[in-house]
């Protein structure tokens, strides 16, 4: 199988490329990347060619954070629609949280999901090993079971590690086997009962805030734990201004500290959203546009180096109920570029290959997936989109099985136009 | 979305203004012999309740039989509810019945509205969470504006547990719109700072002498123990410091009024001599309820 994109505007920044160039992928993997590449035979019925002029040619996004719900709650998602849903963002592999039903807590579970995922899943799928068992946050779960089974990171997501002690350990384990810890950083105990943002709009529509200091908090007590432990500590969907700036003071220590942050923390705030409507509701909550401004200027400034959206569906009965009852998440994989585009390279305030870096290079030093590089012998994921395209998200046209999204009916300028996974196009627009 | 009555936030002064003057209309019934009106004769509505409630629910279904409409009462106990009926599933089953209208009282903020945007039947909000409870401020109302000419630059004090409180909120809404100077006051941790941005005219303090300062109007609130998630302040301290006495009413206007929305705590959110006195209008807040509740049936259905 050979594949030809031609004509693209390449943007690559783990190989510094940036130029119109020819794309050539064969048996999976990248071939070449050259202006006015000597096309192979192209009757032949193994060649296909893509016409990407007008396009951006980039490494196959890298989504550090999605929930894939399964085992046990298919009903919403499961690995094969999930990752359908993926290349329809253009993303050619995902790592998904082990906050299924049961916990992926062992080399079993582990061994399930990259079992399915390789004979189901349309993208790339490396799973995440849970901190602790069943998420607890208690006891340790097999750790080195679950990396030999295949698992890229460990998290707790969903739920933070409370107990200082058992974080502390977690890092320890984490650091001997060379795997990041990634924190979902919330104090229990200050968000107890909240159902968005402590703000303005939380006190007006008379629902229960989650305080920006229960995120606080917990970052700044896990990086004084980093700084004991020396572990590869990241934040998962960093959203305030203190925790960004706790980050970059780690950083400027020399820490091996990094952070994502989600296509809805740096595009909402609290006062957009529709009253008592649960597709604004997630967890950490959309916070007032001054924590929102912060996040901005964190990906400006290099503080936060991942988008990861953080794709949580959620059954549609689920989502339509009284607010306070309904679960925490958004689905996000299809809207996440457009997203960026609109907020963030639109508005000039960074770059498009800054933008590339944090879907690709950003994602890959965290987990190390040998993802996140055009360059000749790497594998054949590939992102092709447009800044150009205009088109409008219809959630129920999504092969999510899920609906809860706030983005349905948006129309977005710019988005993901192929998307091209070890070697074969597993997704097209139109 | 057929139009109900969900809170006082987004209605203006013209609407508002039109409800107390229909109320007012409506008052003489309960004077008469015959206390029945046909307006909304043949027409039928639902009172469903999921939290306890006396004098709301009878306040409304009283409103109803005076207007000579048919009225059902529901209570989440005694209902599917506690089989596990979603709040959806429980709406749509009523309004495929066809009530001309439904009055819900519920503990989530937000309910009525998140039904009103898939339910075809008029909703009328009798209280949803911490949110709101338009008709409680419509009372409030009608009953400052029979002692007094206009809401307009009014000193008014609400006291007590604020961040739970829909009242105080409905009551903030209705009060700003109209032009008063609204103080809220309770225990800083009941006190939100963001409340003060709910809408112009509103100041906070945490101490009750500063409240009632040369007001007009004192509301107390019930101390709101079954909503409360953590003990917020310590209810031995509560009538020490927050409670209302007649020594308070010194500092207080010479024709300065005390409210309540009920059920009243004597002891706790103020003395019995207070409930008791010639200047509380508790009572009159409760025979308002009815009339304000005729006019906004009548709003909504007639």
């Amino acid at each position: 199988m050979t594949i030809v994109i031609r004509n693209g505007r390449v943007i690559d920044p783990a190989s510094h490329t940036d130029r119109v160039a020819d794309l050539l992928i064969v048996d999976g993997r990248v071939a070449a990347v050259a202006p006015n590449l000597a096309a192979p035979n192209l009757s032949s019925p193994d060649v296909e060619v893509f016409d990407a002029t007008g396009m951006i040619v980039a490494p196959g996004f890298i989504d550090m954070h999605v929930h894939l719900r399964e085992p046990g709650f298919e009903h919403a998602e499961n690995i094969e629609s999930g990752s359908r849903t993926a290349a329809a963002g253009g993303f050619t592999s995902v790592c998904c949280m082990p906050n299924t039903k049961p916990v992926n807590d062992s080399k079993t579970v582990t061994s399930y999901i990259v079992e399915q995922a390789r004979k189901k899943a349309a993208v790339n799928v490396f799973p995440i090993g849970a901190i602790t068992r069943g998420s607890g946050g208690e006891e340790l779960a097999a750790i080195g079971a679950m990396k030999a089974a295949g698992a890229v990171a460990i998290s707790d997501d969903g739920l933070p590690v409370m107990n200082s002690r058992v974080m502390r350990r977690a890092m320890e384990f984490a650091r001997s086997y060379d795997l990041p810890i990634i924190q979902h950083c919330e104090d229990l105990n200050l968000s107890a009962g909240g159902d968005m943002h402590e703000g303005v709009p939380s006190v007006r529509w008379g629902l229960r805030g989650i305080p920006a200091a229960s995120e606080d908090v917990m970052v700044a007590r896990d990086l004084v734990l980093a700084q004991l432990t020396g572990a590869r500590y990241h934040v998962a969907h960093i959203s305030t201004r203190n925790a960004v700036a706790m980050v970059e003071y780690a950083r400027q220590q020399g820490l091996p500290v990094t952070c994502e942050t989600t296509p809805h923390h740096f595009s909402l705030s609290d006062e957009e959203m529709a009253p008592y409507d649960s597709n604004y509701k997630m967890k950490p909550p959309l916070r007032s546009c001054g924590h929102r401004d912060a996040v901005v200027e964190g990906l400006v400034a290099g503080t936060i180096s991942a988008i990861a959206t953080d794709h949580a569906p959620h059954a549609g009965s689920e989502k339509m109920q009284e607010f306070e009852r309904c679960p925490f998440g958004i689905i996000g994989l299809e809207t996440a570029l457009a997203l960026a585009m609109e907020g963030l390279v639109i508005t000039g305030k960074i770059s498009l290959t800054r933008m590339v870096e944090l879907f690709t290079t950003g994602p890959e030093a965290v987990m190390r997936l040998g993802r996140g590089t055009l360059a000749p012998g790497a594998p054949g994921d590939v992102t092709v989109f447009s800044t150009d395209v205009t088109w409008t998200y219809d959630v129920n046209q999504s092969p999510s099985r899920s609906r809860n999204s706030p983005f349905h009916g948006k129309t977005f300028r710019g988005g993901p136009m192929a998307t091209v996974v070890n070697g074969a196009f597993v997704w097209r627009r139109g | 979305m057929p139009a109900g009555l969900l809170g006082i936030e987004e209605l203006d002064r013209a609407e508002i203004e039109a409800i107390l003057a229909r109320a007012k209309y409506f008052q003489p019934v309960q004077n008469q012999t015959v206390k029945k009106l046909d307006t909304l004769r043949g027409k039928m509505i639902v009172n469903l309740f999921y939290e306890a409630s006396t004098r709301t629910r009878t306040s409304f279904e009283i409103a109803a039989k005076r207007l000579s409409a048919d009225a059902v009462s529901i209570t989440a106990s005694g209902s599917s509810v506690s089989k596990g009926e979603s709040l959806v599933d429980t709406l749509n089953t009523l309004a495929a019945m066809r009530p001309d209208a439904i009055v819900m009282r519920h503990a989530a903020s937000g309910a009525p509205h998140f039904l009103a945007r898939h339910l075809p039947t008029p909703i009328i909000n009798a209280g949803d969470g911490t949110h709101e409870h338009p008709t409680q401020a419509l009372l409030d109302a009608r009953t400052i504006l029979d002692r007094r000419e206009r809401l307009e630059g009014l000193k008014v004090a609400i006291i007590g547990d604020i961040a739970h409180s829909r009242v105080a909120r409905s009551n903030v809404h209705l009060l700003s719109k109209f032009g008063a100077e609204i103080v809220l006051c309770g225990p800083a941790s009941l006190l939100p700072v963001e409340l003060a941005q709910l809408a112009p005219g509103v100041r906070l303090t945490t101490d009750i002498r500063d409240a009632i300062r040369q007001a007009d109007v004192i509301m107390m609130l019930r101390v709101q123990l079954e909503r409360q998630h953590e003990a917020a302040f310590p209810a031995s301290e509560y009538f020490q410091f927050y409670g209302l006495r007649l020594e308070h009413m010194d500092l207080a206007r010479p024709d300065a009024i005390v409210m309540h929305p009920g059920p009243i705590n004597r002891g706790r959110e103020l003395s019995s001599e207070v409930a008791d006195f010639t200047r509380s209008v508790i009572l009159n807040q409760v025979e308002n309820g009815i009339a304000v509740r005729m006019a906004v049936l009548e709003k909504v259905i007639g």
